[in-house]
């Protein structure tokens, strides 16, 4: 087991390394150079070479990228070019806890109605609710999830002034506040996530109905009840597990678009507000921490993996 | 191959009918959701092909009608300009199948050729080859192309290639798994011996066995480029501000919707029954083409 814990851990540490080259290199070596653009924004002539000199684009490419790599190995992404030249880190430390908490809620709230939904639709199948599930999931994996988030605010915020409509409220100022200002949100963004995994649940669930030790168990005189939660689950919930970690995919995309709906500002907000104002270290340390918490959940599925599936770790 | 045979020898004997199509048929004929797909998405596209006479305005004409509600003049109402709801999402359209159309062609032209050559040729090409997949692979295909976008800037061209570089992983995978299973295909082997090319035994005699997957996954890839491409617009990192791409159009009319819903709603409609619709004739596809769903 610390065997594979080692192979999954420097795999992980090995993709970081490789996204944080691309990313370094990639704004540096394209045609049309974003830099070059950064910089004939700077206004004058001297304000361009003084930026130039700041962010250290008159050393050679090589230097520039292991300065860069031990910088940011110490949590030095550098300053915004934008506005009150804040550090980025500090920039995306504000960020984080919303995002986080976001895409925390939308996976609370997705696995909430998946699970019983996915279950429900494998274990009467083809009844009405099986048929309402999958009409729901189709339509759940279809809806862009901004129009979904501009649809509730519609209908809970301007015409029912349920909820606010636009916002963030950190935790510490009380579990209502925050919750009230985040569960639209988390709805937009789990919504896709919620249909793909009970698709999963009910397909996974179906084929382990099929196998004998299932046939088994009935036959031994176990309880319907006993039987989907000793057996039947644990054995559904391994493939589940893997879309779960390919699904996330969809929890840190909806939370990037999404968050632009709500004005929460989090990290997606942090990224494209970087983009349009060309504030490249911004851009390149919110790209940097978006995939970290990528490559992060990532390994922390294949870790489950192996845990749930004793086959995986001897292969 | 044992119903095949007979025929060589047995001249007179009736044809039989072409299997796939009868398949065709007989799937479709069973699939309620796959033939309201089909039927949506021919409205869509033929709504994109004649958009310029459909639409009752010029998409961005504006009128003294601000934020006018659902009327005979306007059927979807108009927007905080006076602008003909129903003639920009006409006009929408095009964009939209447009870019999901060629970004999932280029992705499939520059993916399969990359998957074929990595099962094809295996050793170092494959490792070289796959470790590039498998990094682009650990990534959402999103945040890969607004990366890309940030790097190349907006514009048409910039986006259609950001989407594009986003999917090729998906169509490498499917390629180099169908190729490492045929390329042992007794024909193959004979292809070889007869001293054929290796370009013309993967692109004349491995590909098109492989095609049947590779279908599913463009099916796939269409809608989620779509999506893509109106997420892209929605987050103003699209084609550009004056092109009414259904994104942009549910962008503009975000800080309205509490006084015109309308904005906030048909636009996004638009997407979702594109989205859905090809999702459908996707699984019809699977069913027909008979590929197991992976995710």
């Amino acid at each position: 087991m610390s065997g594979y814990i080692l192979r999954r851990l420097i795999g992980a540490g090995l993709v970081m390394w490789a996204v944080a080259t691309l990313v370094f290199f990639m704004l540096r070596i394209v045609p049309g150079d974003p830099i070059a653009a950064m910089l004939a924004d700077a206004g004058s002539e001297e304000a361009a070479l003084a930026m130039r000199a700041r962010l250290g684009l008159d050393q050679p490419l090589v230097v520039q990228y292991v300065y860069w790599f031990l910088n940011a190995f110490q949590g030095d992404l550098g300053n915004s070019i934008y506005g009150s030249n804040q550090p980025v880190a500090t920039i995306i430390a504000e960020a984080l806890p919303r995002t986080l908490s976001l895409a925390a809620l939308a996976f609370v709230i997705a696995l909430v109605i998946a699970i019983p939904a996915g279950i429900l639709s494998a274990t009467r199948r083809n009844s009405a609710t099986d048929n309402a599930v999958s009409v729901v999931a189709f339509l759940g994996l279809a809806m862009p999830d901004f129009w979904l988030a501009i649809l509730l605010i519609i209908v809970f915020a301007a015409n029912l002034q349920w909820l606010p409509a636009i916002g963030y409220v950190p935790l510490s100022e009380g579990f209502w506040p925050w919750l009230e200002h985040l569960i639209l949100p988390a709805i937009a963004v789990g919504t896709a996530f919620s249909a793909i995994i009970a698709r999963m649940i009910r397909s996974s669930l179906l084929e382990v109905l099929k196998t004998d030790y299932m046939r088994t168990a009935r036959a031994k005189g176990l309880g319907a009840r006993a039987i989907m939660w000793s057996h039947g689950l644990p054995n559904a919930m391994i493939p589940v597990v893997t879309v779960v970690g390919i699904a996330f995919a969809l929890l840190i995309s909806g939370a990037v678009v999404v968050e632009n709906v709500f004005a929460i500002k989090g990290l997606g907000r942090v990224l494209i507000q970087g983009i349009l104002n060309r504030d490249y270290p911004v851009v390149q340390g919110a790209v940097l921490v978006v995939s970290a918490f990528f490559v992060f959940s990532n390994l922390v599925v294949d870790l489950l993996y192996g845990v749930l599936d004793p086959r995986i770790r001897y292969s | 191959m044992s119903d095949i045979t007979p025929d060589l020898f047995e001249t007179g004997a009736e044809p039989a009918p072409p299997p796939r199509r009868s398949r065709w048929r007989a799937t479709l004929a069973k699939d309620r959701k796959a033939q309201v797909g089909l039927v949506v998405l021919g409205i869509f596209v033929f709504g994109m092909i004649f958009a310029p006479w459909l639409a009752p305005y010029d998409p961005n004409e504006m009128t003294l009608d601000m934020m006018g509600g659902l009327s005979w003049s306007h059927p979807l109402g108009t927007d905080d300009l006076g602008r003909d709801l129903l003639s920009r999402i006409l006009h929408g359209t095009q964009i939209s199948l447009f870019i999901g159309v060629s970004t999932v062609v280029i992705a499939l032209v520059i993916g399969v050729t990359l998957g074929l050559v990595a099962g094809y040729f295996g050793g170092w090409i494959d490792l070289v080859i796959m470790r590039y997949i498998d990094l682009q692979w650990a990534f959402p295909n999103f945040i890969i192309a607004v990366y890309l976008v940030a790097v190349f800037g907006t514009g048409l061209v910039n986006v259609i290639v950001a989407i594009s570089l986003a999917f090729i992983d998906d169509f490498a995978r499917v390629a180099r798994s169908m190729t490492l299973s045929l390329r042992e295909e007794q024909y193959v082997d004979a292809a070889r011996s007869m001293g054929f090319s290796d370009a013309r035994i993967l692109f004349r005699h491995i590909l098109p066995s492989a095609m049947a997957p590779i279908i599913v996954q463009a099916t796939v890839s269409v809608s989620y480029a779509i999506l893509g491409e109106a997420t892209l617009s929605f987050l103003g990192l699209g084609v550009d501000a004056t092109t009414p791409t259904w994104g942009l159009i549910l962008a503009d009319g975000r800080g309205f919707i509490s006084q015109a819903w309308w904005l906030g709603v048909f636009p996004g409609l638009a997407i979702m029954l594109v989205v859905l619709s090809i999702n459908f004739i996707g699984d019809w596809l699977r069913d027909v083409f008979d590929v197991r769903e992976t995710t």
